[in-house]
């Protein structure tokens, strides 16, 4: 007791530090980010101010405006931006080229969510409850999801809570923070950002309430608790060394002769809790309800976003953080990439339900990012990156699609309503077919090219035995894939079977620029490949 | 771009099918129509692939024909195909057999709500691709053809086959996908091998080979497994054949005459221009694996086609027995047995494409695959009896026929260094005579009977006289069938009598792929 006042008062005594002169912050880098953490705020004065019926409109227009407005930023950035990357506001955001190729990717797919989150043709009114506060069960909750596809120019009349755009935004600018986060605690900061938003937004599909509501709330139980993970973790490495700044960690960890407990205890609950957020198995229980129980454009926003910002992060820890103590965390991260690999194809093939079932294969394919993640050279990088692009955009049109299919309760996720679909909505098929051809890595699809690349660095950094497995894994997963194909094409369409809609212009947008570029990627990747591999994280 | 003379000719070889698949799609609304488009396109082709063989000069260079486009720079991948011998005798039959296929298939009754217009384009896409998976020199070009290879049969099997099509599609996919991979694993590593060799990575087949080839037996081994398994699965060897009787089986008649006669040889053809030039080393190790697998085939495949009650599951175990001959011919590793085992390739497609035509067309006049339905048919429809025997008699390689040249071929070369599999492969020659025999006689001989064709001329269990049996719904061959059988009848005969032609061509490219293994025995 005696000696800590001491010591305290010791403190006291010295000198004040010397007023450390900040460098001025580097606006133009953080643009992108800035633009769409403001709207966000502005889009949360809009709710506060704008009559209800004016809201939608308004909501729609300035998301949109800010995606278009922070992809513009971003790209006026890029004309002189420096190879190496930078670091600014205090060396807690660096804007590298992976940090740029993430933005990049994240708002696009943001876009695509965003279109399909505003739209009000498929599900009349969209997709998201009048009002969260209705109780499911209630006459209010019967009267907000009026009929099975009443007239498309009633639309408009049904409501919709217009807070889901500002909080996609708050969710998205955590993302892009997320992955361009030079230290942990910016990191942790970022994390919570995009989590709790889309908590909520998980639990306010229009039909469905209680199965929506119970994914919301095991969502966020089990996202608390990776939170609480990542900064126990980040607690321990902090005491490890003296610094929450990834290159300190990497550096300390170089030489050091300091308790090794520390800094693997760290690193292991560090690394579950964005694992957990990246849906890897066996940190996977959540994904097959959330993905369920949201509403479908959320689904998509959650499955192609949340899953590239993890990964982002994911690669900044490994590369940047933890590169030098490699040898030790390798071992372990080889087995959960297999281990999620299994889960998501054993079990994907046991599914009767459509979401359930994409939810299962994007735990095989969060195993096969986390090959290209562990596989630490600059061709691992690029690979990992190049991937998300091919996933996020071929899952968001996957998704879009599986709105389209519906019956009188709403989206018909059973597998046994698609039987036939071929005969009913031909396009919609063949494009259903092609993005499952896509996830299974057929080529002439980018899913192919993801694959190609993944494994193509994997096999030269040595790791053989990994890539066998995730072949094989990808041959169990396109069983499933295969089933669906051969349910819509080869199988009778049931009498009382369900409807296609016609998509209004937003899904439609969606869904069409996920399979172009799906498509595109898949035939000239070499651009973006490109991009992928124009330079690696700033260290610094 | 580069290319070579006469690349022109393989660019309208692979563009003309692909153009008339798209063209056909839209004349989907017109039956009609879009059987003569398609076999218009069939036709044009095979004209092409005609001026194609012609202007190959068995005297040149190996890779003829060539042109190349970038496709992705990173990884040195080019849009890069030309031919040699041996891949020009599978585009020259695979041209032969469309518009024949067409043919067969004019009046068929296809399942409800699907079109002649997309069954056709489906036809006509799988033999775009089919035709560049034998073209392409890039590795990676090759992986990817292979693969999409799998995406038209799978629909032609899926939606116009059979009773179990479904399971039948899936399996067939399944099991050449995860080969497929398999083989992406040994491409992938052949290709690091080149980029820590060379410095930059590249998919050249002619490079490929020159790294691969030079690398430590232990590394071609890896590479050769790879590489092996996607071919095995698809040539198919026991014991990886699984899939081929189902898929046969269910596919419609047309179908199964590309699947049998042309997609299984993209597996043998794997094995010459991909396993043997690229891991000499291993593949002279292995061989025995591979001789193994492929008398296990004959003797095998003989066997249960001898015991098949189905006749289009008889051919399937019946293209087993070929496969298992034409595996021996090539790893046998004499010049003679591997161009007995090439010429086989064309052979066994000409001869077994006749023969599952044949059948086709008794299964359209009885209503039933089941040989146990049918008896006496000769005396119904001579003709049909007649093309039948000569079919069959091809099939199982009785002299005077094309197949025979090529299996006394890979047996005479064959017996010098693998003599005990040769003298088991024999065996495989004495229950061919037996299961195809045996098949023409239970069909075509004998009392008239059997429910399929009682239950057109009259009550179960009587036997009917023949001139009712025609009268009434059994008719004989009609024009157009004779049209489509004369070409490959002319086939069998000619080639039977006067092989020199094609051996002239194949064996230059066959001579090539054994100088590279280092197995030399001096020509013939």
């Amino acid at each position: 007791m005696e000696a800590t006042e001491l010591s305290a008062l010791v403190f006291l005594a010295q000198d004040p530090p010397g007023k450390e002169t900040l460098a001025p912050i580097n606006y133009p880098a953080i643009l992108p980010m800035l633009i769409i953490l403001g709207a966000a705020c502005v889009g949360v004065l809009l709710e506060a101010f704008l009559p209800r019926h004016q809201r939608w409109s308004a909501q729609v227009f300035l998301t949109l405006l800010a995606l278009v407005g922070a992809g513009l930023a971003m790209a006026v950035y890029m004309t002189d931006a420096p190879v190496g990357g930078e670091l600014t506001l205090s060396s807690s955001i660096a804007v590298d080229r992976p940090a740029l190729f993430l933005w990049g990717t994240l708002l696009a797919l943001g876009l695509g969510s965003v279109l399909m989150i505003a739209d009000r043709s498929v599900e009349p009114g969209g997709a998201f409850v009048a009002q969260a506060a209705i109780r499911p069960g209630t006459v209010q909750d019967r009267e907000q999801r009026l009929g099975a596809q009443p007239h498309r120019r009633d639309a408009a009349k049904y409501q919709m809570q217009t807070e889901v755009f500002p909080l996609t935004l708050f969710a998205l600018g955590g993302m892009m923070v997320f992955c361009a986060a030079n230290d942990l605690l910016t990191m942790f900061v970022a994390l919570e950002v995009l989590s709790l938003p889309l908590y909520l937004m998980c639990g306010l599909a229009r039909r469905r309430r209680l199965l929506s509501q119970e994914s919301a709330v095991k969502y966020f139980l089990l996202g608390a608790f990776s939170s609480a993970f990542f900064l126990y973790g980040l607690a321990l490495l902090y005491g490890y060394s003296g610094s929450v700044r990834l290159a300190d960690i990497a550096d300390a960890a170089a030489g050091s002769d300091r308790s090794d407990t520390l800094l693997f205890g760290g690193m292991a609950l560090l690394i579950v809790g964005l694992l957990f957020k990246g849906s890897v198995g066996p940190f996977h229980t959540w994904t097959p309800d959330v993905y369920q129980g949201s509403p479908t454009p959320i689904t998509a926003f959650m499955a192609a976003c949340t899953k590239v910002a993890a990964f982002g992060a994911i690669l900044r820890v490994l590369t940047v953080g933890l590169e030098s103590t490699q040898w030790e965390w390798r071992g372990v991260l080889w087995g959960v990439a297999i281990v999620s690999m299994v889960i998501g194809a054993v079990l994907g093939l046991t599914q009767t339900d459509i979401k359930r079932m994409i939810a299962y294969s994007s735990i095989a394919h969060a195993g096969f990012l986390l090959i290209g993640a562990i596989v630490l050279s600059p061709e691992g990088v690029s690979s990992t990156l190049f991937y998300l692009l091919t996933y996020g955009f071929t899952t968001l049109a996957a998704f879009g699609v599986i709105s389209l299919v519906r019956d009188a309760d709403g989206e018909a996720t059973h597998l046994s309503q698609w039987a036939g679909l071929a005969k009913r909505a031909p396009l919609v098929a063949a494009v259903f077919a092609f993005l499952l051809f896509a996830m299974a890595g057929i080529p002439l699809t980018s899913g192919f090219i993801g694959k190609f690349v993944v494994f193509s660095a994997a096999l030269s950094d040595g790791m053989a035995p990994l890539v066998v497995v995730a072949l094989v894994a990808s041959a169990v997963t396109a069983f499933f894939y295969l089933r669906v194909i051969v349910l819509m094409y080869f199988s009778e369409p049931a009498p009382d079977g369900p409807s296609v809609v016609v998509p209004g212009a937003f899904t439609t947008a969606a869904i069409t620029l996920g399979v172009v570029v799906t498509l595109l990627l898949g035939l000239v990747p070499a651009f973006a490949l490109d991009w992928a591999n124009a330079g690696t994280f700033a260290l610094r | 771009m580069t290319s070579s003379s006469g690349a022109a000719l393989l660019v309208a070889l692979l563009l003309i099918p692909l153009v008339g698949a798209i063209a056909v799609v839209f004349l989907r609304k017109n039956d009609t129509l879009a059987k003569q488009a398609a076999l218009a396109f069939s036709l044009v082709e095979f004209g092409v692939a005609v001026a194609s063989w012609i202007a190959y000069d068995p005297a040149g260079a190996r890779l003829q024909q060539h042109f190349s486009l970038d496709w992705i720079p990173a990884f040195g991948v080019h849009l890069s195909f030309g031919v040699d011998g041996i891949a020009l005798v599978m585009v020259a039959v695979i041209a032969l057999l469309v518009p024949l296929v067409i043919g067969a298939g004019w009046t068929e009754k296809l399942p409800a709500e699907r079109t002649a217009g997309g069954f056709l384009s489906l036809i006509l896409l799988q033999q775009a691709i089919t035709i560049a998976v034998f073209a392409a020199t890039d590795v990676f070009v090759f992986y990817v053809l292979f693969e999409i290879m799998l995406i038209p049969m799978y629909f032609l099997i899926g939606s116009y086959g059979g009773a179990r099509r479904q399971y039948a599609a899936v399996k067939f996919f399944l099991y050449s996908f995860l080969g497929g991979l398999i083989m992406l694993a040994s491409a992938i590593g052949a290709y690091s091998m080149a980029s820590d060799e060379l410095g930059e990575g590249t998919f050249d087949w002619a490079t490929l080979v020159r790294v691969v080839s030079d690398a430590p037996l232990s590394n071609q081994i890896w590479i050769f497994l790879g590489f092996f398994l996607a071919f095995a699965v698809k040539a198919p060897l026991v014991p990886l054949h699984t899939w081929l009787p189902d898929a046969a089986a269910e596919a419609p008649i047309g179908v199964a005459v590309l699947l049998v006669g042309i997609l299984d040889k993209v597996g043998t053809f794997g094995f010459l221009r991909y396993l043997l030039p690229m891991t000499p080393d291993a593949s002279t190790t292995l061989a025995p694996l591979v001789l193994v697998m492929g008398v296990a085939g004959v003797l095998y495949g003989a066997l249960l086609a001898t015991g098949q009650r189905d006749m289009k599951r008889f051919i399937a175990y019946v293209s087993i027995a070929h496969f298992g001959f034409i595996a021996l011919g090539i790893f046998a590793f004499t010049t003679q047995s591997e161009v007995g085992a090439v010429s086989y390739m064309l052979n066994h497609s000409i001869s077994t494409g006749m023969l599952i035509l044949v059948i086709g067309m008794v299964i359209a006049r009885g209503g039933s695959t089941l040989i146990a339905d049918y008896g006496g048919l000769a005396k119904i429809t001579p003709a049909l009896a007649g093309v039948f025997l000569v079919a069959g008699l091809a099939s199982l390689s009785l002299p005077g026929t094309n197949s025979f040249i090529s299996e006394f071929l890979v047996l005479v070369g064959a017996y010098g260094p693998e003599p005990v599999y040769t003298i088991l492969a024999t065996v495989g020659m004495i229950l061919a005579a037996l299961y195809v025999l045996w098949l023409y006689q239970r069909v075509f001989h004998g009392p008239v009977r059997g429910s399929a064709l009682v239950n057109v001329t009259g009550g179960p269990g009587t036997a009917v006289a023949p001139e009712v049996g025609a009268r009434r719904a059994i008719l004989d061959l009609s024009g157009r069938e004779k049209l489509v059988l004369a070409p490959l009848l002319v086939l069998v005969v000619g080639i039977g009598f006067y092989p020199a032609p094609v051996l002239d061509v194949i064996t230059p490219s066959v001579e090539a792929t054994l100088d590279a293994v280092g197995v030399s025995d001096g020509g013939n």
